[in-house]
């Protein structure tokens, strides 16, 4: 009987090159998993770390594109501190959660997405400097308009206030650079 | 002598940090160091910029990079994760990266973090002689948090996994800095927003093993962590079903308050757990 192998296991040399060429080869694992035990967030995620890496050198696309993992990493960088082959693991991470955006992954965590977005695209708005009090409000429309929550909504008011009076939220934005020009063009060539 | 060094403040510190900010900019005259405030920064983009788009996460930050060298001077960053993103730009434009993306940087200049810079030798040697309160009896464990520590091939750190400089600067202002175990474990600030419930289980598991340590206080080094630890205290305390008392200071906080600067009370009036309580227990206020 001829030996035959599920076609979502079969090993897919592809992933694991295309993150050498971005400087983050996986090849060099062990899987002492020293990653997985010092990582303060493992309780909240579906793979562990050493997995992800593991299935990056398969070529498991799917599996770590589309994993919880990628998106609740912190990014602490105790893994990548403490990996005995030099694996940047939460680079690997970082690279994981760009393509998968890229790629219009579906992602199981898409308040943290929508986070970083918003985040981002504020910088560019406000012409250069991070516009907190602004970016708070934008994140907070998108809750509201994607999983409304209103006990959430009214103790982050109430926080939201708070700070306010404490003087650490400022309603007025920060000015526009004067390099603005130079930001938007960083955007730009970010094709972001 | 005055020394002077190019200041690079990042966006928090201009909002929701306002008090660590003007506790920088109160304490450092006392210390003869002047900071000139980089013109025209920009955000470094923190975690989103490398969690979304490499390229911004690169040129975000060496924008200012650039700005910085040509200022003539070394840069400081009294953010952690402003001082990793600068830190992990030098690296990428050292090793060639500025190529691909049109940016020239010599690197002649060195990024550092603020409390590394104020922990130099020099410094913690005229900070004890200008003490005129001695922070005594005040029980702290110096929290670092992640990045101004990791990972060490970009901060260029020796000490990453149990750095000393918080503990130090404390005895030299007379307080009583207590071993821990989780001085560099992660509170996930960068998660703070969009998901709090992560921040519940990381934050209350410092608060724990602060208390076991038997502290009284926080002392930090990056707004981030002061925010994540000092707003969620009610909130974990609810759902905790504990009564926590943690006051989350900054370490230059620390530094006024020991040397006799006169608006301490203001700086510590941003923070949401009241640090003055404490302060008036320990007869320092």
């Amino acid at each position: 009987m001829p030996i035959t192998t599920k076609p979502s296991l079969q090993p897919d040399p592809s992933l694991p090159a295309r993150l050498s060429k971005a400087n983050l080869a996986v090849s060099p694992c062990y899987q002492c998993r020293k990653c997985s035990s010092g990582c303060p967030l493992t309780f909240a995620m579906d793979l562990l770390p050493d997995r992800v890496i593991r299935l990056a050198l398969l070529g498991q696309e799917d599996r770590v594109l589309n994993c919880r993992t990628i998106w609740v990493c912190s990014s602490c960088e105790t893994c990548t501190t403490r990996c005995p082959n030099g694996i940047d693991i939460a680079g690997v991470m970082d690279w994981l959660k760009e393509e998968a955006v890229t790629r219009g992954v579906a992602t199981p965590q898409p308040g943290v997405v929508a986070f970083h977005r918003v985040f981002l695209e504020s910088i560019r708005r406000a012409g250069g400097r991070l516009p907190e009090a602004l970016m708070l409000r934008r994140y907070g429309l998108f809750k509201l308009w994607h999983r409304p929550n209103i006990p959430e909504l009214v103790r982050d008011l109430k926080l939201g206030l708070k700070l306010y009076r404490k003087g650490r939220l400022r309603l007025a934005g920060p000015k526009a650079l004067k390099g603005q020009a130079e930001i938007e063009a960083i955007f730009k060539q970010a094709e972001f | 002598m005055t020394t002077e060094i190019t200041y690079y403040p990042g966006c928090s510190l201009e909002g929701t940090a306002v008090d660590y900010a003007a506790s920088i900019a109160g304490i450092t005259p006392l210390l003869d160091l002047q900071l000139n405030e980089l013109e025209d920064w920009n955000c470094c983009g923190a975690s989103s910029a490398h969690s979304l788009n490499a390229h911004l996460a690169l040129a975000l930050p060496a924008r200012n990079l650039v700005l910085a060298e040509q200022a003539g001077r070394d840069v400081v960053a009294p953010c952690a994760l402003c001082f990793n993103r600068l830190k992990a730009a030098e690296k990428a434009l050292k090793s060639g990266a500025g190529a691909k993306v049109g940016i020239a940087y010599q690197g002649a200049i060195k990024v550092w973090d603020l409390l590394d810079y104020l922990t130099q030798e020099t410094f913690i040697t005229a900070l004890a002689q200008k003490v005129v309160k001695p922070l005594k009896e005040l029980k702290a464990v110096g929290y670092y948090g992640c990045l101004a520590a990791r990972p060490p091939a970009v901060t260029d750190k020796q000490d990453f996994e149990n750095p000393q400089n918080l503990e130090r600067l404390l005895a030299a202002l007379g307080a009583s800095p207590l071993d821990w175990s989780f001085k560099t474990d992660c509170c996930g600030a960068g998660l703070a927003v969009a998901r709090p419930d992560i921040i519940d289980t990381l934050v209350s598991r410092l608060y724990e093993r602060a208390l076991a340590a038997g502290a009284e206080c926080f002392v930090v080094s990056c707004q981030m962590c002061q925010a994540n630890l000092d707003l969620s205290q009610e909130r974990i305390s609810q759902k905790f079903g504990r009564d926590y008392y943690l006051p989350v200071l900054y370490f230059t906080e620390l530094i006024g308050l020991a040397l006799g600067h006169p608006q301490v009370e203001e700086w510590l009036a941003g923070h949401l757990v009241d640090p003055l309580p404490l302060l008036r227990q320990k007869g320092l206020i």
